[in-house]
């Protein structure tokens, strides 16, 4: 089976606008992790767990600003999914600690979750166009080398125009001129 | 009629919209025969230029027949005409339009106040690019309202020159142009052209007109590459070598005399520390443009050397070398091109066989397919250069 003949979740232009998403998301989801790491701790009951929290929040805006600024968020949305992975691994940890607010965990988990979901999703469909871009790519070679638009080689075209007089406020004023050149 | 209209970024569609009508006495009608997708329409295509409103119609490099003329016009074009229609519109009675400064003309700007506020004065009106410049309708349609008709044409000669020869005197030929002319070019120079799209391609065989000693290319596409060669250019793939040391070496160490940026305001240089800066700080809306390309040539022009800036820019820029650029004494020259003060002479160019610039074109196809043509331009795919529309033709008649 080739990469034409599997079917992706979304079609490039859906994936790349999902992926903008994904990246405003994780931008606004880092920015609360960073700035408010105890409400969020407290609300899991997880309260030693600011430190982790800030990092992770860090990673979300780095990840963020990757997506939206790559030419190609493919690599940045399969590092969404493997930071979705650590979250998951975070929290379930989280379950088997006896402070821990587990209903509250159990909430996070089912939106990490949600997200995930749509994170392995995107993924997919921009890999999926990735490799059909460059079986497009191998298939079409273009060679313009025969394009000069001369009536004649490029060659004995050098200066065909200098009958041109280069009005006078584009000129260069002649101290400025290079010595040899008149 | 079918226009192709704007509805938000990666977002033009082909509609079916109310014919256009004459609103003005010095306004003609065009059934336009063929236009354009230009490389300053994709950043509309990408939404990167304020100002556009969802249906506002695209285009502003097309041609066609007159097929109606206003009172006020009637001395200068009749029905009938062949016309190439230039993006900028121009009075020709202002002050800057008696000097030749068609596209700072001070009067077709109908949005004067927005532009005012934008750029502190107003600039000319423009085809079918924003609001800034006047909200006018484009000519990726079949057919378009011409305001200021008897002054913003340039007639075509009844002398067998196709379509595809001239329409480029709407923009890019003229675009081109200027960019090497504002270089005042001299026998010794060495002239640096970063860009190898359309403009790209015809600032170089301009300045090899003009007379460089040395014309260099920069891009990174093979097919562009391969295209500027052809047309008398050392060129430089920025993926492969680094531009400064490259342009530093074929300078014996002193930089080339002349820098041109045909780029403008979305430069791709993913290698790049400052680039990637750009992308980050444009992405989360801290900056309007990515200004690579402008930082090299002020980094890598000789000392009392000229930076031409046909490459549009929108807004704010960031981390510009400005020391540099003091300090050597560089003359910056730029601004929308004043398309009718070189099209005489083109015109007579083209019609000598000097240059033929339909060399540019690397497809064909009607209005219906022009979004998707959008698309295919602005990825660089399927060897995509230069798109031309014929909105009256089916898709056979095109592909014949």
């Amino acid at each position: 089976m080739t990469m034409q003949d599997t079917v992706a979740p979304f079609d490039g232009d859906t994936a790349h606008s999902l992926a903008r998403g994904l990246g405003w998301f994780s931008i606004g989801l880092g920015l609360m992790e960073v700035v408010a790491p105890h409400s969020l701790a407290r609300w899991l009951g997880m309260r030693d767990s600011e430190p982790v929290l800030q990092t992770y929040g860090l990673r979300e805006i780095g990840t963020g600003i990757g997506i939206l600024a790559s030419e190609n968020p493919t690599n940045w949305v399969w590092g969404r999914v493997a930071g979705d992975g650590l979250d998951v691994a975070t929290l379930a940890a989280g379950l088997n600690r006896p402070e821990s607010n587990k209903g509250n965990i159990g909430i996070a988990l089912a939106a990490v979750a949600g997200v995930a979901a749509l994170d392995v999703l995107c993924a997919q469909s921009l890999s999926h166009q990735n490799g059909r871009d460059q079986t497009e790519r191998q298939r079409l070679r273009y060679d313009y080398s025969n394009r000069s638009g001369f009536r004649a080689p490029a060659s004995t075209m050098r200066g065909a125009a200098s009958d041109f007089v280069v009005p006078e406020d584009m000129q260069t004023p002649k101290l400025l001129r290079a010595l040899d050149a008149g | 009629m079918k226009a192709l209209c704007w509805y938000g970024a990666k977002d033009i569609r082909c509609d079916e919209i109310p014919d256009p009508k004459i609103e003005h006495p010095r306004d003609a009608i065009v059934k336009v025969t063929s236009c354009a997708i230009c490389g300053s329409d994709l950043h509309l295509y990408d939404g990167y230029m304020p100002g556009m409103e969802k249906g506002d119609v695209l285009g502003h490099e097309f041609m066609g027949e007159v097929v109606e003329v206003g009172p006020e016009s009637k001395h200068a074009l009749k029905v009938g005409d062949r016309v190439v229609v230039p993006f900028t519109i121009f009075c020709g009675e202002c002050d800057q339009c008696k000097r030749g400064y068609y596209s700072v003309c001070e009067r077709t700007n109908r949005n004067k106040n927005i532009a005012d506020k934008m750029f502190g004065h107003t600039t000319a009106g423009l085809f079918g690019y924003t609001h800034l410049t006047g909200g006018y309708a484009g000519g990726q349609a079949e057919y378009v309202r011409v305001p200021y008709a008897d002054k913003t044409h340039i007639k075509v000669p009844k002398n067998g020159l196709s379509d595809e020869q001239v329409l480029f005197l709407g923009d890019i030929f003229p675009t081109g142009w200027q960019a090497a002319v504002q270089c005042d070019i001299q026998p010794t120079d060495t002239v640096a052209i970063w860009g190898c799209g359309p403009v790209g391609q015809m600032t170089i065989r301009s300045a090899v007109l003009l007379g460089a000693r040395q014309v260099i290319a920069i891009d990174n596409v093979p097919e562009r590459l391969s295209m500027a060669k052809a047309g008398g250019a050392i060129t430089i793939n920025f993926d492969e070598e680094s531009v400064v040391e490259r342009l530093n070496d074929l300078t014996q160490g002193k930089g080339p005399e002349k820098c041109i940026d045909a780029v403008g305001m979305e430069a791709h240089a993913t290698a790049t520390l400052d680039s990637m800066y750009d992308k980050v700080k444009q992405s989360v809306m801290l900056e309007t443009d990515r200004p690579h390309v402008l930082r090299e040539m002020m980094y890598v022009c000789r000392p009392a050397g000229i930076l031409s800036i046909p490459g549009v820019y929108g807004g704010l820029l960031d981390k510009l070398p400005f020391g540099a650029l003091m300090n050597k004494g560089l003359t910056v020259r730029t601004g929308q091109t004043h398309v009718n003060r070189w099209t005489d002479d083109l015109l007579r160019r083209i019609e000598e066989g000097q240059i033929d610039p339909s060399f540019v074109i690397t497809h064909r196809v009607g209005l219906d397919d022009g979004p998707g043509m959008y698309k295919t331009f602005r990825d660089k795919e399927d060897g995509c250069v230069k798109v031309v529309l014929k909105p009256h033709q089916s898709p056979t008649q095109v592909a014949a």
